[in-house]
């Protein structure tokens, strides 16, 4: 099911300030979507508004050709997993997935038939008498799949569901929440923080900020091409290298860097893997090495540049040691420049 | 042989408390099978001479016990179900509803809760005789439906139980009556059986105001009823002793069943998370 929101805002109190600002989008049918964004950035929000446990201030949210700005959660038929699960602990793993399905009024033989069903989805038949206290973290979690997924949603929504695992069932579950999703075809919007997680499993991302959408698109778009400036550093680690204008336009063409300053770039991001171990004189930044970082086979370096700013370096090939004068230098189509506003300038030349 | 001696201590101590708590109790079962010389003799008898069990047979007919019991059963029975049913209809307004005024409310609810109960006596009494409920089960049953302790304990259960599975709930379909009766109340049922057992034993053994709002035989409760063993001429206690026992056995009965809630329920007063 497709889900589109028309002009959305909403603002908890009166006198709050607004935590979703005129926003619209479409999220198609069949499609994993994320939506990432710093903590406060009212993607919660966005979810809780997706499911109908909140109500807009403004604007309508349609569930394909459906005005559904109205309707509260169950005539939404919206299935959602919590960030700490949220299953009911006095009932067992199969009363807990039948739990929807008995408050819609499904006779026993029916829900016993879609427990089995979609535990054998979520590969947890073998616990089905335990209680959720018996189960780890990633059983848990996929005890909830189960069970948003039981009166077959029009839509999933997934509220940080793999913040409370650590690092190596996350990885698990989001693989196993790709192959859910693929396998039912149920439309998914999983929230998240994390950008590893949104760009690995996602059809499409979209970044907000301050209750503003910063960039709805695919994953790989969102690193290669950000819309702002905020998209270019919020994704990718280390962060993206800031200039001002000025420091590196002599490292440019001149008929490029006049065009961009016509069209009002002040800054320039490049990405701290694109940069490249050169000579003096091709080089756009020249500076004392300050910290050397290995990680496993990953080698970073700092750079103190004669201005004072630090440069973060990724991959690395050659050995320095510390306080070593190097020059690095990077291909114009690897720089991204962005105005006053923070708006990325693109010039034509350029790319 | 300091960890022998230690112990030592320890279990006399414990000992000495067992038997405290038992003396009391040993002195009922043993004076309710004392003849009424043994009764009140000085210095005092420990073990009647011959077993009195007659004196069981005629307490019961000093006295209807068997409407007095009936009564009690009744009386509490009702007020039970009741203050359970308050407690968490009220409980769950205060923890989960969003209603103007809630705070202020709650606030006045705890101060009644200040107010010595004796001080409520006389001016319950003169609304119950303007009702015109006295020596009815009215009198006896409907002040006691209501306890602002048991909402209190069963809000504070109810809100340590995350906002997420409410959502959860609200999302599988789920009104706010059903998630009190199918996910609330089952996940505080701890805390919910020590409302009742509280209410249980207060109910059983209430002695002032029954006896204040009833004076005739067919309305007394078991404890009231006691009473009916002292007269004019004296107490006979081998029988108020008897009868006495009769009394105190349900609750036993009734305490050795629950104990387990009752120590746990006490133990995580307010502070349950």
């Amino acid at each position: 099911m497709e889900v589109r929101f028309n002009s959305v805002s909403m603002q908890y109190d009166e006198n709050d300030k607004t935590v979703l600002k005129d926003m619209s989008f479409d999220i198609e049918n069949h499609s994993l979507v994320s939506i990432l964004g710093p903590s406060g950035c009212g993607k919660s929000t966005t979810l809780m508004l997706i499911s109908g446990l909140l109500f807009p201030t403004d604007g309508q949210i349609f569930f394909d050709d459906k005005d559904v700005t109205k309707k509260d959660a169950v005539q939404r038929k919206v299935g959602m997993v919590f960030q700490n699960y949220a299953l009911y602990p006095h009932l067992s793993v199969q009363d807990n997935i039948m739990f929807p399905l008995k408050m819609a009024g499904v006779n026993k033989k029916k829900r016993l038939e879609k427990a089995q069903e979609l535990a054998d989805l979520v590969q947890i038949s073998e616990h089905l008498n335990k209680k959720p206290g018996q189960l780890s973290g990633g059983q848990q979690q996929r005890v909830a799949i189960a069970r948003a997924l039981a009166k077959e949603p029009s839509i999933l929504l997934m509220d940080e569901p793999l913040s409370n695992l650590d690092a190596k069932l996350r990885t698990e579950m989001r693989e196993e929440i790709r192959r859910i999703q693929k396998e039912t075809g149920v439309t998914t919007v999983f929230v998240t923080h994390d950008q590893e997680e949104a760009l690995s499993i996602s059809d499409k991302v979209m970044v907000l900020n301050e209750g503003v959408i910063q960039q709805n698109s695919n994953p790989q778009q969102l690193y290669d091409d950000p819309d702002n400036l905020f998209v270019a550093r919020f994704l990718g680690s280390p962060e993206m290298n800031i200039f001002e204008m000025e420091d590196i336009e002599d490292s440019l063409p001149q008929n490029i860097s006049g065009r961009l300053k016509q069209q009002g770039a002040v800054l320039a991001g490049i990405r701290p893997e694109s940069w490249i171990h050169t000579n003096s004189e091709e080089a756009v930044i020249t500076g004392i090495t300050e910290r050397i970082e290995i990680v496993g086979k990953e080698r970073k370096v700092s750079l103190v540049l004669e201005s004072g700013q630090m440069v973060d370096i990724a991959d690395v090939e050659i050995n320095f040691r510390e306080g070593d004068m190097v020059s690095f230098g990077t291909d114009i189509s690897n720089m991204f420049f962005f105005d006053g506003d923070g708006n990325r300038v693109v010039t034509t030349d350029a790319e | 042989m300091a960890q022998i001696s230690k112990k030592t201590l320890i279990y006399i101590l414990l000992g000495l408390g067992a038997l405290t708590m038992i003396i009391p109790f040993y002195w009922m079962i043993a004076t309710s099978l004392k003849t009424a010389g043994e009764a009140t003799a000085m210095p005092p008898v420990w073990w009647p001479g011959s077993m009195q069990f007659s004196n069981y047979v005629e307490a019961f007919q000093v006295a209807p016990f068997g409407r007095y019991l009936l009564n009690s059963v009744f009386v509490t029975l009702l007020s039970t179900i009741g203050e359970v049913l308050t407690a968490i209809l009220a409980a769950f307004a205060f923890a989960r509803l969003n209603f103007y005024g809630k705070d202020i409310l709650f606030a006045l609810l705890l101060a009644t809760m200040m107010v010595p109960g004796e001080l409520l006596i006389i001016p319950n009494f003169v609304t119950l005789a303007n009702l015109d409920w006295i020596n009815t089960y009215m009198a006896l049953i409907v002040p006691w439906l209501a306890s602002v302790f048991s909402v209190f304990i069963v809000k504070q259960r109810f809100e340590s139980i995350s906002d997420n599975l409410y959502y959860a709930a609200k999302i599988d379909g789920c009104s706010d009556f059903r998630f009190l009766w199918q996910v609330l109340v089952p996940l505080s049922r701890s805390s919910i059986i020590t409302m009742v057992v509280l209410k249980v034993i207060g109910s059983w053994n209430a002695f002032l105001w029954p006896l204040l709002v009833t004076n005739a035989t067919e309305m007394r409760t078991l404890p009231v009823g006691l009473q009916s063993f002292t007269t004019e001429a004296g107490t006979r206690f081998e029988l108020l002793m008897a009868a006495s026992t009769f009394v105190i056995v349900p609750m036993i009965v009734f305490y050795m069943i629950f104990q387990k809630y009752i120590i746990k329920g006490i133990a995580n007063t307010g502070t349950k998370g």
